[in-house]
């Protein structure tokens, strides 16, 4: 199994983060992974986005034009990677902020409302877990186990009393996925 | 699966230098290189290992850095891109002359001047063929993932003290940023001064209690005999390289009728070049220098009488190649393709590429 995925938005959304801990994950079930990252200088506001991979098989090129899944998180995003997912693909999005929706009838269309779900857990910091759920739900490629196992490794241990809030957002993010 | 960590290509450098024992680190931050020294200075090596880690006021500053602590015998780097590197030239240069050891990383952006911070391979001919003044070589090293920025930081630095030369690691923008697991070793022992002393006591400016001569560490020879015997010694020890230190990897190459030849990240998306292409039944395949200098001139050579034509795939405008003609000297059609700027070449344009320049051509 191979599963190639862009998870794009702005600085600041926490979409690098969200990679790594996918990234991490799949190490976490003893999968080849990738993560390359793609941003200007700014820190944040500007767009922002990762190329995470998960194979079964040694990984070739970290850098792919096409993917199995876009997890698109602003409208600069989804101008720019609609047309990159393969046919027969995944494109999640969170329709906050976006104008032109995806239009595409070659690909499996899916959707969450991040941002709201994140307000009603009282913390915006947790958006981009409540994302990567909606996207395991979508794509159960790996288990909720190595996700935790995956936060634990790369959170350092002061933050691990963070995690049941974590958890708490990716099954927030699962619950609240719509497909188009 | 040992112990292992999921890292970017410039933390992994980091770590790589902690573990295989170095004494000392030199750096100044520059993108896109910066995670060394940041990992560096929040890894805090000296309460690990004794390590110094020391941001130095300028790259020309921490080059020199390195050139004291080499000449010392101590186990140095430093580490910055492109603008940086051609600061440090000068120390580059000096450290040839004098035949200090020490590893220099290149994490390449798009050039010249300031250029871009996104990843590029145009330093290729300043690291291969010399850059600084005079004649010498440095031992390049061109690591095509995490692990390999990992694993040729400690012998980068084995390759220096081997030869007493600067070594360069010659990677890009793509595979210092990056993440992917590194399986890390165990930790390495730095050596005490009595153990220097021992090992290198015999060129290594570590203090004279046995009345043995002076040890001089320069690289300044003004009698012309002296200067072309120094030139000579330094000559006889790059054909020693050139004869023990070859490294490269070849991919999908016995029964290849087309040859792809590249190094660092452009060798990652050229081996998925190699997939599509042979999807479409053309016979190609890819050999992946792993060290620059020492170029694989041999192999190449070899493989013209087996192939119909080469493509040296470069994020640059054509620099490889150069050495890619040399190596099989007319034997058949070698062609270039890069992109540049900062733009990372698709595997279905490097295979466009072949198809135009080399099948078609």
């Amino acid at each position: 199994m191979t599963e190639e995925i862009i998870i794009a938005g702005f600085g600041g959304q926490g979409v690098l983060s969200m990679g790594k801990i996918l990234a991490y994950s799949g190490i976490m079930q003893e999968q080849e992974v990738s993560w390359m990252p793609s941003y200007g200088p700014e820190m944040r506001g500007g767009t922002a986005n990762v190329t995470v991979i998960l194979s079964d098989e040694k990984i070739a090129s970290p850098v792919i034009n096409n993917f199995d899944t876009c997890v698109i998180l602003n409208q600069q995003s989804m101008d720019k990677f609609e047309s990159a997912v393969k046919p027969g693909g995944y494109l999640l999005y969170d329709p906050n902020g976006i104008t032109k929706h995806p239009t595409r009838t070659d690909i499996k269309i899916y959707s969450i409302e991040g941002a709201k779900a994140a307000a009603e857990m009282g913390n915006t910091k947790v958006f981009n877990m409540i994302i990567l759920g909606a996207y395991l739900k979508m794509r159960p490629i790996v288990k909720m186990e190595n996700v935790i196992a995956g936060l634990k490794k790369s959170l350092p241990e002061r933050y691990h009393k963070l995690i049941p809030l974590n958890q708490e957002a990716l099954e927030k993010g699962m619950d609240n996925l719509v497909e188009k | 699966m040992g112990e292992f960590k999921l890292m970017k290509g410039n933390e992994a450098f980091a770590e790589g230098l902690i573990r295989s024992g170095a004494d000392g680190y030199f750096g100044y931050p520059i993108t896109p290189q910066s995670e060394v020294i940041e990992y560096l200075m929040a890894e805090e090596p000296h309460k690990r290992t004794g390590m110094v880690v020391l941001q130095a006021e300028s790259e020309v500053a921490a080059i020199n850095m390195v050139y004291g602590g080499a000449a010392t015998g101590k186990r140095v780097a430093t580490s910055s891109s492109s603008p940086g590197i051609s600061l440090k030239l000068e120390g580059i240069s000096y450290m040839a002359g004098a035949e200090l050891p020490g590893v220099i990383l290149n994490v390449v952006r798009g050039g010249p001047g300031l250029g871009t911070i996104q990843p590029s391979q145009a330093d290729y001919n300043q690291a291969v063929k010399g850059g600084g003044h005079g004649d010498y070589n440095l031992l390049v090293l061109a690591p095509a993932s995490v692990q390999e920025m990992y694993d040729f930081a400690g012998l980068g630095m084995e390759l220096a003290f081997k030869y007493r030369t600067p070594v360069m690691v010659l990677s890009d923008g793509v595979i210092g940023q990056m993440m992917e697991k590194v399986i890390l070793s165990e930790q390495v022992t730095r050596l005490t001064d009595e153990e220097i002393y021992a090992k290198y006591g015999d060129w290594a400016t570590v203090g004279r209690t046995n009345g043995r001569e002076r040890n001089i560490i320069t690289s300044l020879h003004l009698k012309s005999e002296k200067m072309e015997a120094h030139n000579h010694k330094l000559a006889a020890k790059y054909k020693e390289m050139a004869e023990e230190e070859i490294r490269f990897e070849e991919f999908e190459t016995e029964d290849a009728e087309y040859l792809l030849v590249a190094f660092g990240s452009s060798a990652r998306i050229s081996q998925n070049a190699v997939k599509i292409a042979r999807a479409k039944g053309i016979k190609v395949g890819l050999l992946r220098p792993i060290t620059l200098f020492p170029f694989p001139k041999a192999r190449l050579n070899e493989l013209a009488d087996q192939v119909k034509g080469m493509l040296s795939v470069e994020m640059n405008m054509g620099q490889m190649v150069d050495d890619v003609r040399l190596a099989v000297n007319g034997k058949i059609k070698v062609e270039h393709f890069g992109r540049v700027g900062g733009i990372i070449p698709t595997s279905d344009e490097i295979v466009e590429a072949l198809e135009q320049k080399i099948i078609g051509g």
